[in-house]
């Protein structure tokens, strides 16, 4: 029997294609693809770490462009923001699977790792869609707005272009605070940023400091509104947890308990 | 600004806005050229949603709620005692504005009692709408409620500015319009409603000669009935729908179950319960006349007057004529998957992209997402076990119900409970 392979990339997407890329090259038999700090627990397996090619990256990618369709290409970027454990397997099943073929596979629903592709794809696509209602900008006392953003995948990426073309007449920052990285717009282009905030970020005085003057009353205003737009006799806890799920809370002005 | 007055005025007069059902920010295209504010895409976005768990997606509000009219179903009717108040034009344009660069909102939602006369009310929401969109470069959303009675020339200007225009039919029969408002005229709802359908299907044939055409109302109009406060059928609320979206081209129409606000013996009473279930089974049949190619006479009739509250009518028209079933999952044309309860629209595309490639099984279904539970008593796929048996409609009925819940069970259940 053939050795089975696990391969260690370095989290980026090019990464995961090189391991693509690997897998063809050397033939290999691969039981696990893991992200860095990842302990492998096929035990029977033999590790590999993947070094990251560029132009080897590239080839997979043109390859696989080529047969599979926009949609089956977007799923699979998509799937890969997921970070779910797993995903990275799933995607080379997907790449085997299409280049076996030699054409576009993804409408296969009845293929489990084409469904799965799909229904991550689906989920990503939805925290994509959240984010984009749920950012809430405060303004800051240089007029930048700012928002911070915790969300379940790693939107950022595919967050850009709607933020950048909505507002493109303000400067603005949205932070992934799990991430640790950031979108910054300087009226003129999108950039990757890096913070390192102080310790007590968020409290009334660093509020008071950074923010606006004007920034606390138009809070207070939306949250009145938020109020007085509910129908009391109507009121639905359960569907209204489910729409806004407890998680995104922290960073909505109208769930904010503060000054109440 | 002066934030404690506007915050006061702001609670009034979203408080009034809110028996508006419509909160919808999709289906216009305005793009964002030269650096300007915003963007709609076609694609709506709920920024929110309230405790009851509708979308907030624009900021909506009254200009005022003084008005000239007494409508026994309306909170801002003349003889209420309410606190009154008004917006200035410019206050609602910097509210917009900073709601929406917080990214609160989608734009704006502008509705008005009516003072003075109806051409009067609609120039102050125009020019909401033109400040917006001239003095800001604002190119969000914009939906201005046409005030019943306004002129044909500010119809044209309004829809220069807005996305979507609506007037809100409220009462679904014009008898029902006599009873309840008796100074409104059945005529004024309609004008409006006329003069923007001529001018999108004139908007629609000029811009194919002419790239330039100044776009007018992008997202269409739309309308809202109220149900449940006058007896009108099922079968006459949706066949009034279907007069408005084959003669009007309405984008959608709203059904808003009817909240007691007020003792008045034309009305059902205070504390009589909301008909959301009744409010829910309308929808679900609009979106059969929508989307899934049902006739509405298909769904009700001189037979069926009113919508069954045990099951949903798509289940309920299926039971009604077993002659159409089972269907051949793997065979079936779209139209055909389309009638089978327990599959959706979105499971009739996978289905039709899955089979290409292979035969389907109850297992591959299951995982697509198809309701099981409900469509295996009228499909045929590529496994042995389907259902043989004629069961019946009433079995099968029964069968569904015992396995299955429903959110709205209880409302219905004719049985007694003992505690």
């Amino acid at each position: 029997m053939q050795p089975t392979t696990s391969l260690i990339y370095d989290g980026t997407f090019n990464g995961l294609l090189s391991g693509i890329f690997l897998s063809y090259e050397e033939k290999l038999q691969v039981v696990a693809i893991n992200p860095p700090g990842l302990a492998n627990e096929e035990l029977f397996s033999e590790s590999l770490e993947v070094i990251t090619d560029k132009s080897k990256a590239d080839r997979v990618w043109k390859a696989f462009k080529k047969i599979a369709s926009p949609r089956g290409t977007n799923a699979v970027y998509y799937a890969y923001l997921s970070e779910e454990p797993g995903i990275e397997l799933e995607i080379l099943k997907y790449f085997q699977h299409t280049f076996h073929y030699k054409k576009s596979i993804d409408g296969d629903f009845a293929n489990s790792h084409v469904l799965k592709i799909a229904q991550i794809a689906k989920k990503v696509s939805r925290e994509k869609h959240r984010i984009e209602a749920f950012v809430r900008f405060q303004l800051t006392k240089d007029n930048i707005y700012f928002a911070k953003i915790e969300p379940d995948f790693n939107v950022l990426p595919i967050i850009k272009k709607h933020f950048t073309t909505r507002y493109s007449d303000q400067e603005w920052i949205i932070y992934d605070v799990k991430r640790k990285f950031g979108l910054y717009y300087n009226l003129h282009k999108t950039e990757i940023i890096n913070i390192d905030f102080s310790e007590n970020l968020g409290s009334s005085e660093e509020n008071r400091y950074f923010f606006d003057g004007s920034e606390n009353d138009f809070q207070k205003l939306w949250k009145s509104y938020f109020g007085a737009t509910t129908i009391k006799s109507r009121i639905n806890t359960r569907l209204h947890q489910q729409h806004v799920p407890r998680r995104y809370w922290k960073y909505l002005t109208e769930k904010n308990p503060l000054h109440n | 600004m002066m934030f404690d007055r506007i915050k006061e005025k702001l609670e009034i007069l979203a408080d009034a806005a809110k028996y508006d059902v419509s909160c919808s920010s999709s289906g216009s295209k305005r793009s964002n050229k030269n650096k300007g504010l915003g963007n709609s895409d076609g694609m709506g976005i709920c920024h929110s949603y309230t405790e009851d768990g509708r979308c907030v997606s624009l900021l909506k509000i009254l200009l005022t709620n003084h008005c000239i009219f007494d409508c026994a179903y309306c909170v801002t009717r003349r003889s209420n005692d309410i606190k009154r108040a008004a917006f200035k034009v410019q206050e609602v344009v910097d509210l917009t504005i900073n709601f929406y660069r917080r990214n609160y909102i989608e734009g704006l939602f502008l509705s008005s009692g009516i003072f003075k006369n109806a051409d009067f009310t609609m120039e102050r929401l125009i020019q909401v709408a033109k400040k917006l969109r001239l003095e800001e470069n604002f190119n969000g959303y914009i939906h201005l409620k046409s005030i019943p009675g306004t002129s044909d020339e500010l119809m044209y200007e309004a829809g220069l500015y807005a996305d979507r225009l609506s007037v809100n039919i409220e009462i679904p029969t014009v008898s029902g319009l006599k009873k309840l408002a008796p100074e409104k005229d059945h005529a004024d709802f309609i004008k409006p409603m006329e003069k923007v359908k001529n001018e999108i299907m004139q908007y629609n044939s000029e811009k194919k000669i002419i790239k330039s055409t100044p776009k007018y109302a992008p997202a269409g109009q739309s309308t809202q009935m109220i149900v449940g406060a006058t007896g009108e059928s099922d079968r006459e609320i949706m066949l009034s729908a279907n007069h408005y979206y084959k003669n009007y081209n309405m984008k959608r129409v709203y059904y808003s179950g009817y909240v007691p606000i007020r003792n008045d013996p034309r009305l059902p009473s205070l504390g009589s319960q909301v008909p959301m279930l009744r409010e829910n089974r309308l929808y679900q049949t609009d979106w059969l006349m929508r989307f899934y190619g049902f006739n509405v006479n298909e769904l009700l009739n001189q037979q069926f007057p009113n919508l069954d509250v045990e099951v949903d009518p798509k289940l309920s028209w299926a039971l009604r004529n077993p002659q159409h079933f089972p269907v051949d999952i793997n065979r079936a044309e779209k139209e055909t998957l389309l009638r089978i309860p327990g599959i959706g629209l979105k499971s009739v595309s996978k289905i039709l992209n899955a089979r290409k490639y292979r035969k389907l099984n109850y297992d591959h279904l299951k995982a697509i997402g198809v309701a099981l539970n409900r469509a295996r008593y009228f499909i045929i796929c590529d496994s042995r076990g389907w259902e043989t048996r004629d069961l019946g409609s009433a079995k099968i009925k029964s069968l569904i119900l015992r396995n299955s819940v429903g959110k709205f069970r209880k409302e219905y259940s004719s049985q007694l409970s003992l505690f």
